[in-house]
């Protein structure tokens, strides 16, 4: 895989409102029915978007205003249950390529990572704030520094958070773990060799 | 040094640390199903890659197997579509396939512990976030999803941050009535869906020392409810004695050797834990979600909660969960009537499971207005249970007897719910449309208190419905 360094992520913004949404949610099960992740983002929050719809009122997916944001703004604890990595594969199919979020299930962290879309943490009230900046002027660019930890939107910025191993792997590039894991390969072996239940229970 | 078990098995599958600062994780069982693998299998082959370790990964079907009618090719395209995508993988690359012929083809969790695959001190991963489960014995078990499962298929390792260790001890004794469910809800109802984000949960005390490895399961199965991708308990006699004589188990003089190493993984008395929580095992009931996620539940006597009563941050969950489910604040859960009863999944669909709400059903009919069906957790189990007659039990009482999968736990094949109806369900999430329906309302809660409710036609209590002998 060619190496692809993650260190700044620009673009307009769409606000998600909601602690606990879940990868039921964000791709709904029935859309799992298929030997691939292709196409999967017109299916998007399907069953929210119709709900809400019956009830006049529109989910911000598909709220025009947003058309074209490439970065979700999310509260706590998102992306919780299911290890589905549809999910992340839906928003980054989407076109969004990074998050930001009061908190995520660690799950969803780390399948975001794998697909090289960044998860940052940000505190509670200040993504209230960054959220309700971006409803007000949707054509406001946030731009995310992960060398800095840093977010700026407007003249407003605020400090985000992200591990350090993920923070590196952005940065050098190695957020696709495969190759890394291949390297040195006799170092596995000898992890095997010293497990028990490998080398016939020489304990 | 005391240390936990935790840190004893990550430790000792523990490659190298990686430029990043992340562990590289040997794998010692991977575990593979038909919905999180295909992608993966494309990526190896997009990458020239291929399967390095064969030996060390196990599949099965699941997700997607009808419970009706099984006879190949399915009736559903898709399902028909994944099976054979998986059945070519496997094949093309000398990974074991436990398929709908082999008479041991179940949910993932349940068969690697009944056939002794899952074992003490190993590390385990699947791509779902169940695998938890496999913590019941002692080993670290881990949901991943499918970038990492191409990661396990192509090196046998995964690049992961350790986690923290959180003992959960659950002293005292339970009340007749009350399960393992009941615990899992109680704790998660405490910790809250994310408190466990960032930890392993390792369950202790004696209430979880006297449980069968089925209850132990159950508790492990749900971990990642409440935030923890990996939950365990330590093995003792009772894992033991559930592995020995299991066909993938160590054989002959390997099995002593195989107990004392397991039983010296277990936490050391003196080890510290990064935090702590006590649970009184007798006060709890049985309980039930009323919400829309696995944290939202009461004791089956109490009331649901009003926003009013509540911290303002919380206040808006509540009341969109209250609005989803229709129900009204302060409304007793007892009484609400359900359409629908669901005997099954990774975390309640094993032998005991079925006992127990076989043992409430004896004797009765389903209400006329539910649908009941009941789908053990692997061919396995259902064939055990038939020859103990719990399917005559089921089907006596006008409950349907179906063939092993996932099934209507999270809808992906036929069974699902249909419209607003209400659904008591043995499985572990209670999220918006997660039963197939976008509106269709899920009731978690124990087996036995599942098959109450299909009788009662309503939410009812099984301690007045059952006799708890002592």
């Amino acid at each position: 895989m060619a190496i692809e360094r993650i260190t700044h992520i620009q673009g307009t913004a769409l606000p998600l409102g909601g602690n606990d949404i879940d990868t039921d949610r964000i791709i709904p099960a029935r859309f799992l029915r298929s030997v691939s992740f292709e196409g999967l983002e017109t299916h998007l929050f399907e069953d929210d978007i119709v709900q809400l719809r019956a009830q006049n009122a529109t989910h911000a997916i598909v709220d025009t205003r947003f058309d074209g944001a490439e970065i979700l703004v999310v509260n706590r604890n998102f992306g919780c249950g299911s290890s589905r990595e549809h999910a992340p594969q839906a928003l980054r199919r989407r076109g969004f390529r990074a998050v930001v979020g009061e908190s995520f299930s660690e799950i969803f962290f780390g399948n975001s990572v794998a697909l090289g879309m960044p998860c940052v943490s940000g505190a509670p009230a200040e993504v209230a704030r960054l959220q309700d900046l971006v409803t007000r002027t949707p054509n406001l660019v946030v731009s995310i520094d992960l060398e800095a930890m840093q977010l700026e939107c407007g003249d407003w910025r605020m400090p985000v958070s992200l591990s350090p191993a993920a923070r590196e792997s952005f940065i050098d590039g190695s957020w696709d773990a495969t190759g890394l894991l291949l390297d040195r390969y006799e170092q596995v072996d000898e992890t095997m060799n010293r497990l028990p239940y490998l080398n016939g229970w020489r304990a | 040094m005391p240390s936990t078990l935790f840190k004893k098995v990550w430790d000792l599958h523990t490659v190298r640390t990686l430029p990043n600062g992340q562990t590289q994780l040997f794998v010692g069982l991977h575990l593979i199903h038909e919905v999180t693998s295909p992608q993966a299998f494309d990526m190896l082959r997009a990458r020239g890659l291929g399967v390095k370790h064969p030996e060390r990964t196990i599949a099965t079907v699941d997700h997607i197997v009808p419970t009706r009618d099984q006879r190949r090719p399915f009736g559903d395209v898709m399902a028909e579509d994944m099976l054979a995508a998986l059945e070519k993988n496997t094949r093309g690359s000398g990974v074991a396939m436990f398929d709908l012929h082999s008479g041991s083809q179940g949910i993932v969790h349940v068969i690697g512990p009944e056939l002794g695959l899952t074992q003490p001190g190993m590390t385990i991963a699947c791509g779902d976030s169940h695998t938890s489960t496999h913590g019941a014995f002692g080993s670290v078990a881990l949901g991943i999803g499918t970038s990492q499962v191409r990661d396990v298929l192509a090196s046998q390792c995964l690049a992961l941050d350790p986690l923290k260790v959180r003992r959960i001890s659950v002293s005292g004794r339970l009340m007749p009535g009350v399960f393992a469910k009941d615990v899992i809800l109680e704790i998660i109802s405490r910790l809250g869906v994310n408190g466990g984000v960032g930890f392993a949960y390792e369950y202790a005390g004696d209430a979880i020392e006297h449980m069968s490895m089925d209850e132990r399961m159950t508790i492990c199965n749900m971990s990642i409810e409440g935030g923890a991708r990996v939950g365990y308990v330590n093995p003792d006699q009772v894992t033991i004695d559930y592995l020995r004589g299991r066909k993938y188990a160590p054989q002959g003089d390997d099995f002593a050797v195989a107990s004392a190493w397991w039983l010296s993984l277990a936490s050391d008395a003196n080890a510290a834990f990064d935090d702590e929580v006590r649970i009184d095992a007798a006060a709890i009931r049985p309980r039930v979600t009323w919400g829309i996620n696995p944290g939202q539940s009461v004791f089956v006597d109490e009331t649901l909660p009003r926003p009013g009563d509540v911290v303002p941050d919380e206040r808006a969950a509540i009341a969109e969960a209250l609005a989803f489910m229709g129900f009204g604040e302060g409304a007793p859960i007892k009484g609400t009537k359900i359409d629908v009863a669901f005997v099954g999944s990774c975390t309640n669909a094993r032998l005991s499971d079925l006992r127990e709400a076989a043992r409430v059903v004896r004797g009765h009919r389903v209400a006329t207005h539910v649908q009941a069906l009941v789908v053990p957790g692997s061919q396995a189990v259902r064939a055990a249970a038939e020859r103990e007659g719990l399917d005559r039990v089921f089907t006596e009482a006008g409950f349907e007897w179906r063939g092993a999968g996932c099934s209507m736990c999270l809808a992906m094949n036929q069974d699902k719910l249909e419209g607003r109806q209400i659904c008591a369900s043995s499985s572990n999430r209670n999220f918006k449309g997660r039963q197939g329906s976008p509106t269709g309302r899920t009731l978690l809660m124990s087996p036995a208190m599942v098959a109450a409710a299909a009788v009662a036609g309503e939410v009812v209590d099984v301690r007045d419905f059952a006799q708890y002998g002592d």
